[in-house]
């Protein structure tokens, strides 16, 4: 049985916002471009994303892009490269207009330009205040952004292969060659010859036992990267936004606070007061997160349990029914909580992974400290690692990152094609066949291990042994926790061996890659003694600029990983002690 | 509490016919129907087989007949439904296997009305176009669409003709239909217009029911169907 293959010049894998857009540009270039996405492109989480898109339009108040990207800079702890930064802050204005001319509906001001709100870390002059910079479209900014670009997709007759779940990264001798694909409905591989892939596959969150993220948020472009020799940037950085719903982490969007909502502990207290004066409720999410857990570990969590509420009861009816309506019913749905009279109980939750795959500023993939280029491999969104986010991502920020680099990769993957002639890589031999094995080997093994169960243990120790506070002694047990887990997931076996829709096939492979990840994560955990950003080891509660200014690069390697270390690009702020 | 839970199966790999399958699942009662099918999936069945993704109903991947009505599985409590409940594919589509069934129609006919903004005019180069707050408000329900399905597939018309372009397909025309900034409500409205357009809406309201979003679907077929009539359609 050998598998279809089908030729194309760019492959884009993951149809969000990163995705989109990039085969936006290839098709207005006339690049011969698929879109491959393991669920329907409508599905993705961008669509999941609330609060807004970062951009310095000053529509309602005086605002620049360098105030941006100084705000960025400082919410990533100085560990953001900030030649990218810049970048993100300039090309937020057109982005933000141009997802206006194709339609996307924001909310408005009285006189009819793109509405803009408050959003954490974003401030005036360099710090001096909170600032309107938030463009968005009542609470589904992301819903918005998922269907507009998708329209225009639509419209310009991008070629998708929905529900095609790639499984491969084709890539030997230095060269991207393409990837392999599953065809969930028949179970069919497929591989598809590319001189350009892109990967744009998002986040990995489901890693966390409470996270913010979809299921299918597993890491999967990550995971086939780095098992192709790819290293992975600044993986110890995990953002755990500050307000989740209590067990089940659904998120409710930073938006409540920047319209006013108020984080209050047992006794009633603004406790933000305590960590951030300037900008209270509103300081950056990694400092939030931990003044929650800091109040919640000296009692003053609610009746002394382990959350606090987050306060929308004095904004009223109106302004909760337009601007907050989505998280407000998330809160009755989820909690039986009525916002509008009542605190909402809320703790933190997995929500962002500031590190992944590493790219240069455009988007191509790079593979050492020198930033040598991984030639035809490209990666944008939350799978990428440009790095503008540093140690801690600004709310806003990441629609804003998905969409300024991933038009930057259709770009310069139009470029490259263009330069290449047509020209397509050659495929190996059976280029399908190692993938193949592998599948067909837990297909058919009789009996072994749950893979589901090792998704739970994996997920509960990594959410106490490697979530917001660390120390050399979780990590390590975390290290020992993760070399169990990866001895029984060689064992895994599954009950369905059908062919149409195996959903427990893949969910079994999912949480091999998630396995990768975590690896990669603890790896970098253990290596940074330093706290910075979203990355706080109690045995090392300082920022250490002189040995750890730096970006860490994780490789695979026999038995563990080897790291290395990137240095950070600075061009206009020099590090500085970072309140708020 | 124990939920006595039924679900719809059909393993196209086994079955000639889809089947009652049973249950007993331990639940609490803000747990949703979808925790309790990967309570089945994880630990006694791994075969049941159902999509879904964000799991807090924003992305539409989980629709599917609970109780007699669509739904989405992670937005529909086992407190609102009782101790009793069974779980069905979305009807009126094809099923693939269990609750997972065959989307492509449906989102070839939300690709056949046009669902993307057309303006004549071109953008300002700095800045963005205009609307004001009434405008924008105009069409803000249907810009909620998660194109889940479950309004379509609850529609006795379109079980009748299944050429019926459909609510959701309607609800995303609407969306641009009455944007100010959009210069094509003609040619949907006459897309809509056809045979299989907005006419074969028997205004039951079983849409309205079945939104998960809260869209007053059918004063938006209303809406399309007045607009249809005004320009000649």
């Amino acid at each position: 049985m050998t598998a279809p293959i089908h030729e194309y010049e760019a492959v884009i894998v993951g149809a969000g916002g990163a995705g989109l857009w990039a085969a936006l540009e290839l098709a207005r270039d006339g690049v011969k471009t698929a879109v491959l996405t393991k669920l329907y492109p409508t599905r993705s989480h961008t669509g999941a994303a609330q609060g807004g898109i970062s951009a310095a339009l000053g529509n309602l108040e005086e605002d620049h892009p360098e105030w941006h990207m100084y705000d960025t800079v400082k919410g990533g702890d100085y560990l953001v490269d900030q030649d990218a930064a810049e970048i993100l802050a300039h090309e937020a204005i057109e982005t933000v207009l141009q997802l206006e001319h194709m339609g996307l509906p924001f909310n408005r001001t009285a006189d009819g330009k793109i509405d803009q709100r408050r959003f954490g870390g974003h401030t005036r002059n360099f710090g001096e205040a909170p600032v309107r910079r938030a463009c968005y479209a009542a609470d589904r900014t992301g819903h918005m952004i998922l269907q507009t670009l998708y329209q225009q997709c639509i419209k310009h007759g991008v070629e998708f292969f929905d529900e095609f779940h790639v499984v491969d990264l084709l890539l030997d001798g230095g060269v991207t060659r393409g990837v392999v694909a599953y065809r969930i409905a028949d179970g069919e591989l497929h591989v598809f010859r590319a001189a350009a892939v892109m990967f744009a596959t998002g986040g990995f969150g489901r890693m966390f036992k409470i996270t913010s993220n979809a299921f299918s948020l597993t890491g999967d472009g990550v995971a086939l990267a780095y098992r192709r020799g790819v290293p992975l940037e600044d993986m110890e950085f995990f953002q755990f936004h500050p307000t989740g719903i209590v067990g089940i982490g659904i998120l409710l969007s930073e938006a409540a606070r920047g319209e006013g909502g108020i984080l209050r502990n047992d006794l009633g207290e603004r406790f933000m007061e305590r960590y951030a004066p300037t900008m209270l409720d509103l300081a950056p999410r990694d400092m939030v997160s931990r003044a929650i857990y800091r109040e919640i570990r000296e009692g003053r969590g609610i009746g002394g349990k382990d959350y606090v509420h987050l306060d929308l009861t004095h904004l009223g009816k109106k302004v909760i029914d337009s601007k907050l309506p989505d998280i407000t019913e998330f809160a009755r749905v989820y909690q039986g909580i009525e916002p509008i009279t009542q605190p909402i109980p809320v703790t933190p939750t997995a929500h962002y992974a500031m590190g992944g795959i590493p790219t240069d500023n455009d988007a191509r993939v790079v593979i050492d400290e020198h930033n040598n280029v991984m030639p035809g491999l490209y990666a944008a969104g939350e799978c990428a690692c440009v790095s503008v986010h540093g140690g801690n991502r600004l709310g806003c920020n990441s629609l804003l990152d998905i969409l300024v680099f991933g038009r930057r990769a259709g770009r310069s993957m139009a470029a490259d094609v263009r330069a290449a002639n047509g020209e397509l890589p050659d495929l190996p031999a059976s280029a399908e066949e190692p993938v193949r094995a592998d599948i067909e080997q837990m297909r058919t093994r009789p009996r072994g291990e749950n893979a589901q169960h090792i998704r739970v243990e994996l997920a509960a120790a990594m959410m106490d042994d490697c979530g917001v506070f660390r120390t050399q002694e979780t990590l390590d047990r975390m290290t020992l926790k993760l070399r169990e887990l990866r001895a029984r997931y060689a064992n895994v076996a599954i009950t369905d061996s059908g062919r149409v829709f195996n959903t427990e096939l893949l969910e079994a492979r999912e949480v091999g890659y998630l396995l990768d990840c975590a690896e990669a994560t603890v790896a970098g955990a253990l290596a940074r003694q330093e706290s910075r950003g979203a990355h706080f080891r109690e045995d090392f509660p300082e920022r250490n600029d002189t040995d750890w200014l730096k970006h860490t690069l994780a490789y695979r390697a026999e038995g563990g990983q080897d790291m290395r270390f990137k240095p950070v690009t600075i061009t206009k702020f020099e590090p500085k002690p970072r309140t708020y | 509490m124990q939920i006595d839970l039924r679900i719809l199966r059909f393993d196209p790999e086994r079955d000639t016919e889809a089947h009652w399958e049973r249950y007993s699942v331990e639940s609490e009662p803000m747990d949703r129907v979808l925790d309790l099918l990967h309570r089945v999936k994880w630990e006694s069945d791994g075969r049941l087989t159902f999509r879904r993704s964000c799991a807090h109903g924003v992305c539409g991947s989980d629709a599917m007949m609970i109780n007699g009505r669509n739904r989405l599985a992670c937005k529909i409590r086992v407190d609102q439904l009782g101790r009793k409940i069974s779980v069905a594919p979305l009807p009126g589509f094809p099923v693939i296997k269990d609750l997972v069934v065959d989307m492509d129609d449906f989102f070839a006919k939300y690709r056949s009305v046009m669902p993307f903004l057309v303006a004549d005019t071109e953008p300002p180069a700095d800045a963005e176009r205009l609307q004001t707050q009434a405008d924008r408000e105009r069409y803000d329900d249907t810009t909620k669409c998660i194109l889940c399905g479950a309004c379509t597939s609850s529609c006795p018309s379109f079980w009748a003709q299944k050429s019926y372009v459909g609510p959701a397909a309607i609800v995303n025309a609407h969306r641009f239909i009455f944007d100010s900034r959009d210069d094509a409500a003609h040619e949907r409205l006459e897309i809509l217009a056809d045979q299989d357009g907005v006419w074969r809406c028997r205004t039951v309201f079983n849409c309205v029911d079945a939104c998960p979003r809260g869209i007053n679907i059918a004063r938006a077929i209303l809406e399309v169907s007045a607009a249809a009539v005004e320009s000649g359609g």
